[in-house]
């Protein structure tokens, strides 16, 4: 453990970084540019070069209180407030502030000759002189190899950059040096990526099918570990932003809290509680199978609860939606009116993927809701690779996350394609997949629904059937059929025949008991009968062995009598008596 | 015509230009008036070199009608931005014109004397 912090405290020892301030970009390189050492910035024309050097200096002074150089090659001073201004950056205030100072470079060749050995001392004492005023402790130089244009000797002009980039070590500025990148296989066009052996980033801007869209990559970051991806950024009005594809990892608090679908029954194919909140859901299937319908519920559920619910359309308009919505008796209106649910809308196809992902940052950011509607994400697609979408959606899903926002996002899968291959890509970053499908089946088109998967929760493995009435979504049961799930006319004669069936079962209960009835009743007649005759011959026997008894007494009071009168010996009698039974034996 | 042997003079002080010096861009004619700087950075071995240089291009070829200012930007940085120096020495010849900026020690005297006009080009 002791030994470990050991270990790692000389590392961020021996590379101090300085925070750019450019959002996201300190995650990507694990802290921002090699302190006091130069750091390459290289790309094509428009790439965003100078801004990217603007913004190193103008976060420095402002956030980390560290004063700045510009040294322009290329643009004059000012071209270079006004585009600064356009990122929200005032140049003029800075400068008077003294926390930054510019400077333009600028000579033309054709007003030079050159008549024998020279240096680029004039250069060095303007920088020494500009550093020196601020106390600066960044410095831009943008493009310096726009000097080789300008200076007839390549020789001294290489010479004297190398001079001029181990001054600035030696001064331990941190360097942002700007470079022209004109072909692919090259960093710069002058190879001044010789001297700079920390860093190296790559800014590129390509247009694709009429949309741009700007990347960043950090090629090289000597003894630090830093992320190897393109990651797209943005220039708007509030600079630029890198939004790194998982900079946040996989460190997000996972909740037990269940939210409801808003459907009763789809609650119950699922534990009976609904999804996890902060999980993202993939509600997928072909057109017209009632995605929207099913977000809408959600929705409309959580705004019930009083939860904010920002929807991203990226296909229909609010008005469209909401209308659409009614139709089925869901009315999202009061909510948006109460400022519980708030749409936004827009095609995507303007301003490229990243914008999208910017501009869905920027509204949650500020909205802070607890759910979170894309619909559908199918069409980022149009405007972007299933790489980039995946890329895009990854951070997204990331970011929700850690806010546990819970996010509906909808696809919509080509007609024809296999349903689950299509989406295979995005699915895995969704913790639940409803997937919805049309089932044809006897003319007819139908509607019905399955949880695909349900990350950590019991989920019903059944396709439901599901109708839209006037009064929303509502599941049926389940009707299985030899060919499997009936749905529409064959459910309902499904159902009137399973209903027959009931009847006629009742009806043969009904007779069952009636006959049994009948049997206990023949039953307890005959008991009676039966009784009735023996209670007859009981009597009969009673009186016949009472009788009996009373000619025995009879006989033995005549016998008695007859002894009596004759005198004879009575234990002879009853000797007689005794031995028949004797004999038997 | 005034005629000037100064060398060296404080900056600032600008020299009239005389609408018959205007007329006449490019000339090596030896009516033409030169006004001359060389931006130097202190007693470096260039800079020494192209202050004797420029000194004896003075003397030979434009033997009293010069003005030569040597500016040290080594203290004025100011200077060297207002006047956009990159390299040292550099010798700017604000007339006749065009504009010229020579860069080097000046010890390739053809080229100084090409580029000051002072030679035509064979």
């Amino acid at each position: 453990m002791t030994q470990k912090q050991k270990a790692r405290q000389p590392s961020s020892k021996t590379l101090p970084k300085a925070s750019t301030g450019i959002q996201g970009l300190d995650e990507i390189t694990g802290g921002g540019l090699p302190n006091g050492r130069p750091t390459l910035v290289s790309g094509g024309a428009g790439s965003g070069k100078t801004l990217f050097g603007l913004e190193f200096l103008v976060r420095g002074a402002t956030q980390y209180n560290e004063p700045g150089v510009f040294m322009s090659f290329e643009e004059t001073i000012p071209d270079l407030t006004q585009n600064a201004a356009s990122l929200g950056f005032d140049l003029d205030r800075l400068v008077a502030e003294k926390k930054l100072f510019l400077d333009h470079v600028h000579i033309s060749r054709s007003e030079i000759a050159e008549t024998g050995e020279y240096d680029l001392d004039g250069l060095f004492i303007r920088i020494a002189d500009a550093v020196q005023r601020v106390g600066a402790r960044r410095i831009v130089l943008d493009t310096i190899e726009a000097l080789f244009g300008e200076m007839p000797n390549p020789g001294i002009l290489r010479a004297e950059i190398r001079r001029l980039f181990d001054w600035l070590k030696q001064k331990k500025l941190t360097t942002v040096i700007t470079a022209e990148r004109d072909r692919p296989d090259k960093l710069t066009r002058h190879g001044i990526e010789e001297f700079v052996s920390d860093c190296v980033i790559v800014l590129d801007h390509r247009i694709r099918e009429e949309i741009s869209t700007r990347r960043l990559r950090v090629v090289k970051y000597r003894g630090s570990t830093h992320g190897t991806n393109e990651y797209p950024f943005l220039i708007d009005e509030h600079g630029i932003s890198v939004l790194p594809i998982s900079s946040l990892g996989l460190d997000h608090a996972a909740s037990a809290i269940r939210v409801s679908t808003g459907i009763d029954r789809l609650d119950g194919m699922m534990g009976g509680k609904g999804f996890y909140q902060g999980s993202s859901i993939l509600l997928s299937g072909t057109s017209g199978t009632g995605k929207t319908s099913v977000a809408a519920h959600f929705v409309d559920a959580a705004c019930r609860r009083g939860e904010r619910c920002l929807y991203f359309a990226f296909e229909e308009s609010p008005r469209q939606v909401v209308r659409n919505m009614r139709s089925i008796g869901i009315d999202l209106e009061p909510w948006v009116r109460k400022g519980l649910l708030q749409f936004h809308a827009a095609r995507p196809t303007y301003g490229g993927i990243e914008e999208v992902l910017l501009v869905t940052h920027k509204h949650i950011s500020s909205f802070q809701p607890s759910i979170v509607v894309v619909d559908p994400i199918t069409n980022l697609l149009m405007v972007s690779t299933l790489n980039e979408v995946r890329s895009m959606l990854t951070r997204l899903v990331d970011f929700l996350k850690t806010k546990e926002i819970t996010a509906i996002f909808t696809s919509l899968t080509a007609a024809g394609g296999s349903l689950e291959a299509s989406e295979a890509d995005v699915s895995s970053l969704m913790d639940t997949w409803l997937l919805l499908k049309a089932i044809e089946v006897g003319g007819e088109r139908n509607r019905a629904l399955y949880v695909l998967k349900s990350r950590g929760m019991e989920h019903s493995n059944q396709i439901r059937e599901f109708v839209l009435t006037n009064d929303g979504l509502r599941m049926l049961d389940v009707y299985l059929g030899p060919e499997g799930v009936l749905t529409g006319s064959a459910r309902v004669s499904q159902e009137m025949r399973e209903k027959a069936v009931v009847t006629f079962r009742q009806q043969e209960q009904e007779t069952r008991r009636r006959e049994l009835e009948r049997k206990r009743q023949i039953f307890e007649a005959r008991m009676t009968m039966l009784r009735a005759e023996f209670e007859v011959e009981e009597e009969t026997i009673q009186q016949s062995i009472s009788e009996s008894k009373l000619l025995a007494e009879e006989v033995l009071q005549d016998r008695g009598q007859m002894v009596r009168s004759r005198e004879a010996d009575t234990s002879a009698y009853k000797k007689v008596g005794g031995t028949p039974a004797a004999r038997k034996r | 015509m005034k005629k000037s042997t100064k060398k060296t003079r404080s900056a600032g002080k600008r020299k009239p230009i005389s609408p018959g010096e205007m007329e006449r861009p490019g000339s090596h004619s030896l009516e033409v008036k030169y006004v001359l700087r060389l931006y130097i950075n202190g007693s470096t071995l260039k800079s020494t070199l192209a202050v004797e240089n420029i000194k004896q291009v003075c003397e030979q070829h434009l033997n009293g009608r010069y003005d030569l200012e040597i500016i040290d930007i080594c203290l004025q940085a100011n200077l060297a931005r207002d006047e956009q120096i990159v390299a040292v020495p550099t010798l700017i010849k604000r007339l006749p014109r065009p504009l010229r900026r020579l860069i080097g020690d000046l010890s390739d005297q053809n080229k100084v004397l090409f580029g000051l006009d002072l030679k035509i080009r064979e």
